[in-house]
């Protein structure tokens, strides 16, 4: 008994502490990787946790870059409770960024920030919403696999992005759109209160920290998120339940649209204050990432983000010494290691 | 040669503290039949997993044929002439019957390419020896499931084995094919062929086994020839108590007519109609026994009955509930009418199997008032009526039943209990729909579950009944239809069944004339 005590508390330590050995693994490997191309991994991870983690700056560059993450992981994590697959953040937090920066230019520049804040944060969710009720409607009505149609539709948002900011709300002969309304821009946190110097984090920082939990408290608190997670787990056993659920296919599509929007908040409002030609390209893919690596549990996806945040500012600041490619290794090397941990875990068992 | 071909010698495997079996010990001679009695979980499969290589023991010997021997693998088993047919065939149903019989050991010439030939001389030889025709480039999909379980055991054959394991082989079986299928084990064993038949039906082992081991919680508890055993002695055996085979009941009063099911037909997207001009009705305070093998068109009033047609199909004809037209109606509004439904596939369309005990308990209900808070559950009150429900209905899991468990972890008659439960206690129930109500459950909980249902009965609550087992459509049913090719074939009055009733095995045989 005793022994076995022993054992369950074992595992139970293993569990825990398996992501982080994954993300040690996965920046051992980075080290051989820097090893290779002649320079000390050491000196190269020493400059790269001092230059993010070591400063305000640093912080606040790494919590900014993960902001958008845990939106778009959030519009991966909720859809797939109800067993489907949103591979279109990419293109929803396109439009939701090209429709919140045009109606944000729009706006009366002497329009109280009470108002032009909600207002932009209104636009970013519906363009984000529009764009996934596609989706929604394509799987409900006609049963089209809503891989199939979220992945087409991401390279019809960067196109249509693409026309919009060329033709329709762009500068011409630059490759962005005019500024937004002074009241819409969101403040950051430097301002309000002096941490993170001059960087880019902003409110849509705990914007996000409130969706995470808001959507943490609905999947696993409420009505609508037990029939969600029946809905994901045993479509046919819900549809014997009574449950609608084209409904909650619906429904979750959509409010992942308005999630993955959201990214237009952080980045036309928080930062630059218009939109720059793929200025958010990749989020959308690389939350599908930040969701799969933690199981798609809406709280964890903040510590996932975060890690993300971390490896994407790391990576710059020792661009001087390391090329880029060779960072985009090891967040690969990290998604794997933990992938792989978790199955090669579960066959122990 | 030993006239032992197996001898099980103090074999225990244990899963963490669990012991699936305990020190079992028993032989089976050479050319005869033995079965493997006893309840779900009991340990059967687990000894017989241990036989076929899939499992080492912890402890013990296995003698094959006179000699120790450590089975490292299925393969290795098959080396030893010892070979399984799985309950759910391992078969592929697109590739031909002969493709089927040689996979895994495919004959070859040049080198290279795969002989067919000799495997089919080979097969005809084989059906020839043990009289089991089949027709060899047919695409096993197309075949019945009967024959399907035939090229199983040809696979087998194919394969030199001499001691065949079972599996539950007449579960998906018609009564006839349950009766071909007896012939040829019986066949085989004469040759000199050990057959080892894992069941739970204990009727077919009376008829089919020399000898009977019956296991109770992973331990032995005697082996017996079965000439000397009755059905309630091996139930006894099995549970450990005695068992009322039979549940008692009083003559039912039937009232109103509840459900009223005029002349339906039913054609599937593909254009095959499964019902045909089905019609019965159902009274309060009665239960109605749809007899049938399975296939005749069960599926599809089921899923009639509960609003849930498949995509494409086309319906006519009449469905009422007290009058109340309910076809086009979503299982939510016929629900609401005071109707529940427990499906034939539970795990399928019943249960969440990662869902607790609780979440489970109240799935289908969850939407009603009493269930619900402002924005969530009232946990108060959903674990209070889930403690209720699970000490109302005795569902037992080994830990000690906690409403916090995941259904999962529960043994399927467990698990029907709690469906049974929720679907027992709605508000307001008038009409019961009860799809193979104790499929897979252990004889003791089918005694249970079968009186809840008489009690539901006799609180004026309409049943209809749909059952595979004839034995239980004759001892719940007040009333009996027969159905054939989505038909009502034949109705047996109340009269009429509570007459029949009294000599069980002549009016299954009865019953089995109208439903083939």
């Amino acid at each position: 008994m005793d022994k076995n005590q022993t054992r369950m508390n074992t595992s139970k330590y293993l569990e825990a502490s398996r992501p982080i050995l994954a993300v040690l693994a996965a920046f051992l490997l980075g080290g051989v990787l820097i090893i290779a191309i002649g320079k000390n991994p050491v000196e190269i991870y020493g400059k790269m946790f001092s230059m993010t983690l070591g400063t305000g700056y640093g912080v606040g560059q790494v919590l900014f870059r993960a902001t958008p993450l845990v939106l778009t992981g959030l519009a991966v994590a909720l859809p797939f409770k109800a067993g489907l697959f949103n591979i279109g953040g990419e293109g929803q937090a396109a439009i939701g960024t090209i429709v919140c920066a045009a109606i944000g230019a729009a706006l009366s520049p002497s329009l109280s920030p009470m108002l032009a804040i909600p207002i932009g944060l209104i636009a970013a969710m519906l363009g984000g919403a529009s764009w996934a009720s596609i989706i929604a409607l394509l799987k409900t009505r006609f049963g089209v696999s809503e891989v199939i149609t979220s992945i087409m539709l991401n390279f019809t948002a960067y196109a249509l992005v693409g026309y919009l900011i060329t033709y329709q709300f762009g500068i011409e002969g630059t490759m962005r759109t005019v500024e937004i309304s002074h009241g819409a821009f969101m403040p950051r946190l430097d301002a309000l209160t002096g941490l993170f110097p001059r960087s880019p984090v902003n409110l849509s920082l705990f914007l996000a920290l409130a969706l995470a939990t808001a959507v943490y408290a609905v999947v696993y608190k409420t009505k609508y998120g037990y029939e969600l997670r029946a809905v994901g787990l045993n479509l046919e056993a819900a549809r014997y339940a009574g449950i609608n659920t084209n409904f909650h296919v619906m429904t979750s599509l959509i409010a992942a649209g308005a999630l993955a929007g959201l990214v237009g908040a952080n980045y036309v409002m928080g930062y630059k204050h218009y939109y720059e030609a793929g200025g958010v390209n990749g989020v959308g893919f690389l939350g599908i990432a930040v969701a799969m690596l933690v199981n798609s549990h809406p709280l964890w996806i903040l510590a996932s983000a975060l890690l993300f945040g971390l490896l994407d500012y790391g990576g710059l600041t020792i661009n001087a010494d390391v090329s880029k490619e060779i960072f985009l290794v090891v967040q690969a090397a990290v998604i794997l290691f933990v992938i792989a941990s978790q199955k090669a875990f579960k066959q122990m068992e | 040669m030993s006239p032992t071909a197996i001898e099980f010698k103090g074999i225990t495997k244990r899963f963490g503290d669990f012991y699936a079996n305990r020190s079992v010990s028993f032989s089976v001679e050479r050319g005869s039949i033995h079965a493997v009695v006893g309840e779900n979980g009991a340990g059967k499969s687990t000894l017989m997993k241990i036989l076929y290589g899939l499992y080492r023991p912890d402890a013990g010997d296995l003698v094959i044929n006179g000699e120790k021997r450590r089975i490292a693998s299925p393969a290795h088993a098959i080396e030893l002439g010892i070979g399984m047919v799985h309950q759910h065939f391992m078969l592929v149903e697109p590739l031909t019957v002969v493709e089927n019989i040689m996979l895994g050991d495919e004959p070859v010439k040049n080198r290279v390419l795969i002989d067919r030939q000799k495997t089919v001389v080979r097969l005809f030889e084989l059906s020839e020896k043990f009289g089991l025709s089949i027709s060899p480039y047919e695409t096993v999909g197309s075949l019945s499931v009967g024959l399907q379980q035939r090229v199983e055991i040809l696979k087998l054959l194919y394969r030199d084995a001499t001691i065949l394991i079972l599996d539950e082989p007449t579960a998906v079986l018609t009564p006839i094919e349950t009766e071909q299928l007896f012939k040829t084990l019986k066949s085989l064993a004469k040759v000199g062929n050990t057959i080892l038949i894992i069941t739970h039906k204990l009727d077919e082992v009376l008829r089919l086994a020399d000898r009977v081991s019956v296991m109770r919680q992973g331990e032995l508890i005697d082996t017996l020839p079965a000439a000397s055993a009755t059905k309630e002695t091996l139930a006894r055996l099995m549970v450990g108590r005695d068992v009322l085979l039979h549940v008692e009941k009083n003559d039912a009063r039937p009232n109103d007519e509840i459900l009223s099911i005029k002349n339906i037909t039913y054609t599937d997207a593909k254009g095959v109609k499964r019902l045909d001009g089905l019609s019965l009705s159902v009274r309060a305070g009665e239960i109605y026994g749809i007899a049938g093998v399975e296939g005749n068109g069960q599926s599809e009033l089921l899923k009639l009955l509960w609003g849930m047609p498949e995509e494409g199909a086309t319906v006519s004809g009449s469905v009422a509930f007290s009058e109340t037209p309910i076809l086009g109606k979503t299982p939510r509004e016929i629900a609401a009418l005071g109707v529940s439904h427990v499906p034939e596939d539970r795990l399928k369309y019943a249960v969440i199997n990662s869902f607790s005990i609780s979440d489970n308990i109240i799935f289908g209900r969850h939407y009603e008032r009493d269930f619900l808070s402002a924005v969530g559950f009232n946990l108060k009150k959903l674990w209070a009526f889930c403690a209720e429900m699970l000490s109302l209905f005795d569902v037992r899991s080994a830990k000690g039943v906690s409403p916090n468990e995941r259904i999962g972890n529960l043994s399927g008659g467990n698990q029907q209990k709690v469906v049974t439960a929720r679907e027992l206690t709605r508000p307001n129930l008038k009409l019961l729909i009860l799809a193979q109500p104790t499929r897979g459950v252990d004889i003791g909980a089918i005694e249970f579950i079968h009186r809840k249902v008489i009690d539901a009965r006799d609180k004026n609550i309409a049943v209809l009944l749909i059952s595979a087992e004839l034995g239980e459509i004759i001892s719940l049913a007040d009333r009996i239809g027969c159905i054939y090719k989505g038909a009502i074939r034949k109705e047996f009055s109340q009269t009429e069944v509570a007459k029949r009733r009294e000599t069980p095995n002549e009016f299954e045989k009865q019953l089995g004339q109208f439903i083939t």
